[in-house]
């Protein structure tokens, strides 16, 4: 019985010394957080999706509160979600500019020459790791679906022509299209840019058209319609390149001369009305 | 001397279409195409302008680097056009066109030929990369390099890989059984630039008459063993050779002169030996024409840069339910979407495959039966891997030892619920290489 009595004593002992010197710690070492950053991430979507360009949303939350970020940098909440977060701090929301996911590459199967039947694993980049897919152009769209498969907000679905389609009231911005595609066409750009040239061919005149018939011939004549700058021909005149840093100087009248319909004037959604998903990957 | 390795599969060899066939030079086309990528390592560097006029054997584009290989025009004519063209890896690839000139005699500028006796080693390891030669083999690794090993490296003996083990092929046959002094005097020259006593030529038992042929043809001087493998896939894949010699394992991430040796294919020695005959650098190779969709199967000798529908016009066409051509040999080697493709140095066979040999397999569920695991050459878990690779866990597949995989598809062959595992692994190894890229970065 003394035994066991010694052995509850000595414990007891220890355990209320360390008690008391946690007990202490926590008063000593406290680290003060800003009880507003655990209400933001509340009030913030939890996609932790990156698309502001911080750590997921309590990076977000954390620059909020120290002024360092607008609400409005959150591209997947509503704008509802933005403005109860700038009514709770008192501050001003920010300007959302709405950026999208865009592809440049129109090639879809209807267009495309096809120079082989691929057989093998069901992927963009296996395709590509053994003949570099089956179309015949080597820049464009596999069109096996790595983009859908790796988007997380279902925004990306694949059209009848073998075609990822961006949802813009969907896609967030959050750039994990533009990381799976192997062939690196998605770029993300603002909502309001239209001007895009949708190939990234490097292929010449005919030879480009007789792989695609949509794809840039490098004839140079938008880099010639164009306000002075805003297009210029690069990779040695072979593809026109938009400097979006001038996309104030945007008109139509570039893409007017375009004789193969490479360089677009997108107005919300790329390829609008172009055909319904044939359907939905992910959900 | 074991002659074999463990593991490995047996496909029927199918080599009868062309083993006897012997060696025939194949007239030159109207256009040769020579891209500046064809050999491991870093591109050429181009040296001629567009409308420059060649002789045969004139470099056209410089080696970048060590580890890189010039390229020499296959054919007298004029420089059409330098620029991008369908490469046998699937891309477009820059590559320098020449149309040949029709009433040129294509001989040559006489040349240097340098005595292989009074060279250093150095000497030897400069002649032989402005010469061009890379391992004929399929892999293209610049032979050069192998002949510098670092000084740390004690080199024992070199083996010479005559086991040609991918079906259909018979280059390296039909170059044993006709240039046996050739082969030779290649060795004897690499013996002495590698400063090793002892050489050893692995071919396989179903090639009698290149075992025999060599026999009857060695110098009594010359220090060399003829060794007769056992016949299995792929018994010519470097490390596998080497067990099958030595009896040693190459160490996992470990090159083979760690373990004391050096191996040429013989296709590539017996370049080294025309080299130091003619003086002429490596413009043209030894191609098998084979497979059943092909209507006259040849053994051909073609200047580097002929297009494939030139090759296969020559060999009488394809048959009417021809469905696949491949580049190498089947079991490594790509298939081919475009015909205007070049032979380029590293191209060992174009086999045309019939509706029947490309049947259309349903990839079905894996059954654990470890068909894969008896298969590998290099005892991974094929099955295992794969499962990985579908989930997209290559760090893991890294730990499971992928970089030792040389895609030899034994795993694919042998899987009954036909998995394409090694293009998988193919795919994960190139993810590996951009995510470490990317890290760098």
């Amino acid at each position: 019985m003394q035994t066991i009595l010694i052995g509850v004593g000595i414990l007891s002992g220890i355990s209320a010394v360390l008690a008391i010197v946690i007990s202490l710690c926590s008063i000593k070492l406290r680290v003060w957080e800003d009880p507003r950053i655990d209400e933001i991430v509340a009030m913030l979507p939890g996609a932790n999706c990156g698309a502001c360009g911080f750590p997921g949303c309590r990076g977000l939350a954390e620059q909020i509160v120290l002024r360092r970020a607008k609400p409005a940098s959150c591209t997947v909440s509503s704008e509802d979600g933005r403005e109860s977060i700038a009514a709770f701090l008192g501050i001003d929301a920010g300007e959302a500019q709405k950026r999208v996911a865009r592809l440049l590459c129109a090639g879809g199967t209807d267009v495309a020459q096809r120079r082989v039947e691929y057989r093998g694993v069901e992927s963009c980049a296996a395709a590509l790791a053994v003949s570099g897919g089956g179309k015949a152009c080597s820049w464009g769209c596999v069109g096996m679906a790595d983009c859908a498969v790796a988007c997380s907000f279902d925004a990306i679905y694949m059209s009848r022509t073998g075609l990822p389609l961006v949802d813009p009231d969907m896609c967030t911005a959050c750039g994990d299209c533009v990381s799976a595609c192997p062939q690196g066409l998605f770029t993300i750009l603002p909502l309001e840019a239209h001007l895009l040239v949708q190939c990234k061919s490097l292929l010449e005149g005919v030879v480009a058209t007789a792989a695609c018939a949509v794809a840039c011939n490098a004839c140079g004549r938008c880099a010639a319609d164009a306000e002075p700058g805003l297009i210029t021909m690069q990779m040695g005149g072979r593809l026109p390149v938009i400097d979006y840093d001038l996309v104030h100087l945007e008109s139509i009248e570039a893409i007017k001369r375009c004789p193969t319909g490479a360089i677009a004037w997108v107005e919300g959604a790329q390829f609008a009305g172009m055909d319904e998903p044939s359907a939905r990957l992910g959900s | 001397m074991r002659s074999t390795f463990r593991h490995g599969v047996h496909p029927p060899d199918s080599k009868a279409l062309t083993a006897a066939v012997p060696l025939r030079r194949m007239p030159y086309a109207a256009e040769v195409v020579l891209p500046l990528r064809q050999h491991a390592g870093k591109p050429a560097r181009p040296v001629v302008r567009v409308g420059d006029r060649v002789q045969r054997g004139d470099v056209l584009a410089e080696a970048d680097g060590f580890v890189s290989s010039p390229v020499h025009a296959s054919a007298a004519g004029v420089v059409k056009a330098i620029g991008l063209w369908p490469h046998p890896d699937g891309t477009l690839s820059d590559a320098i066109r020449i149309a040949v000139d029709p009433f040129n005699p294509q001989i040559p500028r006489p040349r240097m030929v340098p005595d292989w006796n009074g060279l250093t080693p150095p000497e030897v390891v400069k002649a032989v990369q402005d010469a061009g030669v890379v391992g004929l083999g399929g892999a293209a690794f610049p032979t050069h390099v192998k002949l510098a090993p670092p000084k740390d490296i004690h080199l024992e003996s070199l083996i010479v890989n005559g086991a040609e083990c991918e079906p259909y092929l018979t280059t390296d046959h039909r170059t044993m059984v006709e240039y046996p002094e050739r082969v030779h005097f290649g060795v004897r020259i690499m013996m002495r630039a590698l400063g090793v006593k002892r050489a050893v030529i692995g071919v396989e038992r179903n090639k009698p008459d290149a075992i025999e042929r060599l026999r009857a043809t060695l110098p009594p001087d010359l220090d060399v063993i003829i060794l007769p493998l056992t016949v299995k896939y792929p018994q010519g894949a470097e490390k596998m050779l080497i067990h099958a010699v030595t009896g040693r394992e190459v160490p996992s991430g470990k090159l083979p002169m760690n373990v004391g040796v050096v191996v040429q294919n013989v296709g590539s020695i017996a370049t080294i030996a025309e080299v130091f005959e003619t003086g002429l650098p490596l413009v043209e190779r030894i191609v098998t024409v084979s497979g059943p969709g092909v209507r006259r199967p040849s053994n051909l000798i073609i200047p580097v840069g002929t297009k494939v529908r030139d090759i296969l016009e020559f060999c009488g066409g394809v048959s009417a339910d021809a469905t696949e051509v491949v580049l190498g040999g089947p079991m490594m080697g790509t298939a081919q979407p475009n015909l205007d493709v070049p032979v380029t140095k590293g191209t060992t066979g174009v086999i045309v495959l019939t509706r029947r040999d490309t049947p259309r397999f349903e990839t079905l569920p894996c059954i654990r039966c470890g068909s894969c695991l008896e298969a590998c050459p290099v005892f991974l878990n094929p099955s295992m891997l794969g499962l990985h690779a579908q989930a997209g866990r290559y760090e893991e597949m890294e730990s499971m030892h992928l970089a030792d995989c040389m895609l030899c598809g034994a795993c694919s062959y042998v899987c009954p619920s036909a998995i394409p595992l090694s293009q998988m692994f193919a795919l994960s190894k190139t993810a590996l290489k951009k995510a470490r890229s990317k890290v760098v970065a």
